[in-house]
């Protein structure tokens, strides 16, 4: 039933560290390949020595921000399903392919039920769901859901493939309804956001702005010493005026 | 959003089959035996085939008939059970006007209303989407119903009706045209709010996460509309609307002519302004290409 729970058990979910993250693409990779060799439809691709393009359930854009005063920096932003509490993706499903589970909050896809409308990628706001154009079935992210409950893997490997993979320590995984999980603790600290939160979603993932630059003081340093020309450039200066 | 050809023949047909019905309903026109079959035939195969051309659209046609089944919730499965619904209540009605001479008022009237709530379900489906701004507006349902009526009316054969309506819907169409452009214009939604980003200062994108094309792009992105909008819109305004409406008062003493030359100019008009329905609208996601 594409009714959404009122309440759920947990709410699993992803801090994305924007300061952190340095753009590898890491996350994007280790996602494709989990995906495409265990739960559901592969993911594909289409054209791989042409004009390429593929299925992928994270996509990591790059920014560049400039402030009113100071220089611009640049931020790598890694951009996948935001579990939200508020999913307008499961409402509009006529089929009853989509769903919220109760248990833990997870957005999922069941393929069996999709038929392939694509009317939950136009309802959510951040471009989460993709339709396979092989498999011609909705795909999203699903928490690695066959990883994070799976006891054949080592328990160090329960965790999403992106949070695994990622070389910088930037993806972090946990339960958002537990106030001391390492998750919710990271979102107090450093101020976790929300995206679009104009649009009402709810969002359960979170990203974490980069940390305010420092800046340079100025007041220490010294007065310019010469700023009249003496000299050869001195007489140089006032000949070229004179022309 | 990208204009797919079958859902804008789709929107376009399945409403002017119901509002040709809706009009049946009511009694206008109200002969019965062969001229209400012709009447009921066309708005049976306008109904009917522009649902059958949504289902083209579909990318695993095997689920099709589980689009029933979620009607609490969205307005897609709705439209599907609704039209469905519509379709049986008023194929009795009309037998018994084709075959039987004999009209059922009431069961009309109920068969007219349902067609009005099945294209009012069909607008929902895209009203309801936060992420377009343009159709997220009170706009989107009212055209819609208007255009059903308006389509109706011509095909019934219903004159008068059609001239006031065809004027009602061409300064409703050019409102929503406005509307829809101060509603993209000042959207609150942008780079800034997609990335959290905004609050540090301006965000510009300098390197997408892709080469190539993918599905967000094809489908959400679509911009070929942008450049041409004010000539396809002056298109759709004299075809839907003014040419219409001067065919018809101009052949008022032979209203065939006047009729079947409106019907045509109607149908180039209604589907141009459908196309830019879809292709003008600006999806949230948008947004983090910076497009």
């Amino acid at each position: 039933m594409t009714t959404l729970p009122t309440q759920t058990d947990k709410k699993l979910g992803l801090v994305i560290d924007l300061d952190t993250c340095v753009g590898c693409h890491g996350c994007v990779t280790s996602c494709k390949g989990w995906n495409t060799q265990n739960y559901g439809a592969p993911l594909s691709d289409k054209d791989a020595y042409g004009d390429p393009s593929g299925t992928f359930l994270n996509r990591v854009h790059s920014y560049e921000v400039k402030p009113e005063e100071g220089p611009a920096q640049t931020v790598h932003f890694p951009r996948s399903c935001l579990h939200c509490e508020d999913a307008p993706c499961v409402t509009v499903c006529p089929t009853g392919a989509s769903y919220k589970r109760e248990e833990d909050g997870i957005v999922l896809v069941n393929e069996a039920d999709c038929m392939g409308c694509g009317l939950c990628a136009w309802a959510c706001p951040y471009g989460a769901r993709e339709l396979d154009q092989i498999a011609g079935v909705m795909k999203k992210c699903t928490l690695c859901v066959d990883r994070i409950y799976n006891e054949n893997l080592p328990e160090e490997d329960r965790i999403p493939a992106c949070v695994r993979t990622c070389p910088a320590g930037a993806r972090h995984f946990g339960d958002f309804s537990d106030p001391d999980s390492d998750v919710s603790k990271l979102v107090a600290e450093r101020g976790g956001m929300d995206l679009m939160p104009e649009l009402g979603t709810k969002p359960v993932n979170k990203y974490l702005p980069p940390r305010p630059k420092d800046t340079l003081d100025c007041s220490q340093s010294l007065e310019p010493v010469a700023t009249e020309a003496t000299g050869f450039l001195g007489w140089l200066d006032k000949a070229l005026e004179k022309l | 959003m990208h204009p797919a050809p079958s859902v804008i023949f789709f929107t376009v047909f399945s409403g002017i089959g119901f509002g040709l019905l809706a009009w049946l309903g009511t009694g206008n026109p109200g002969m019965n035996g062969m001229v209400a079959f012709v009447f009921y035939f066309l708005g049976y195969a306008f109904a009917v085939g522009g649902l059958l051309a949504s289902v083209f659209h579909l990318a695993n046609k095997k689920n099709a008939i589980k689009s029933f089944s979620q009607w609490r919730t969205s307005w897609l499965s709705r439209e599907a059970v609704l039209a469905v619904i519509t379709l049986l209540t008023v194929a009795p009605y009309a037998i018994g006007r084709i075959f039987l001479d004999t009209t059922w008022d009431i069961l009309g009237l109920i068969g007219s209303a349902l067609a009005v709530v099945t294209v009012f379900s069909t607008s929902m489906i895209y009203t309801q989407l936060k992420t377009v701004p343009r159709w997220n507006n009170g706009f989107t349902p009212i055209l819609f119903l208007l255009y059903m009526v308006t389509g109706g009316a011509l095909f019934a054969g219903q004159v008068t009706a059609a001239t006031y309506l065809l004027i009602a819907l061409g300064i409703l169409q050019v409102l929503a045209w406005r509307d829809g452009d101060s509603r993209t214009v000042n959207n609150q939604t942008d780079m800034g709010t997609a990335t959290g980003l905004g609050s540090i200062g301006k965000v510009r994108q300098y390197e997408a996460p892709h080469t190539g094309k993918n599905y967000l792009l094809k489908e959400m992105v679509y911009q070929v509309a942008r450049k041409h909008v004010l000539k396809l819109r002056l298109i759709a305004f004299l075809t839907a609307f003014l040419l219409p409406v001067l065919a018809l008062t101009a052949f008022a003493d032979s209203p065939h002519i006047g009729g079947a030359a409106a019907i045509l100019l109607h149908l180039i008009g209604a589907v141009t302004s459908r196309w830019l329905f879809f292709a003008e609208a600006r999806h949230a996601v948008a947004n983090y290409y910076g497009k």
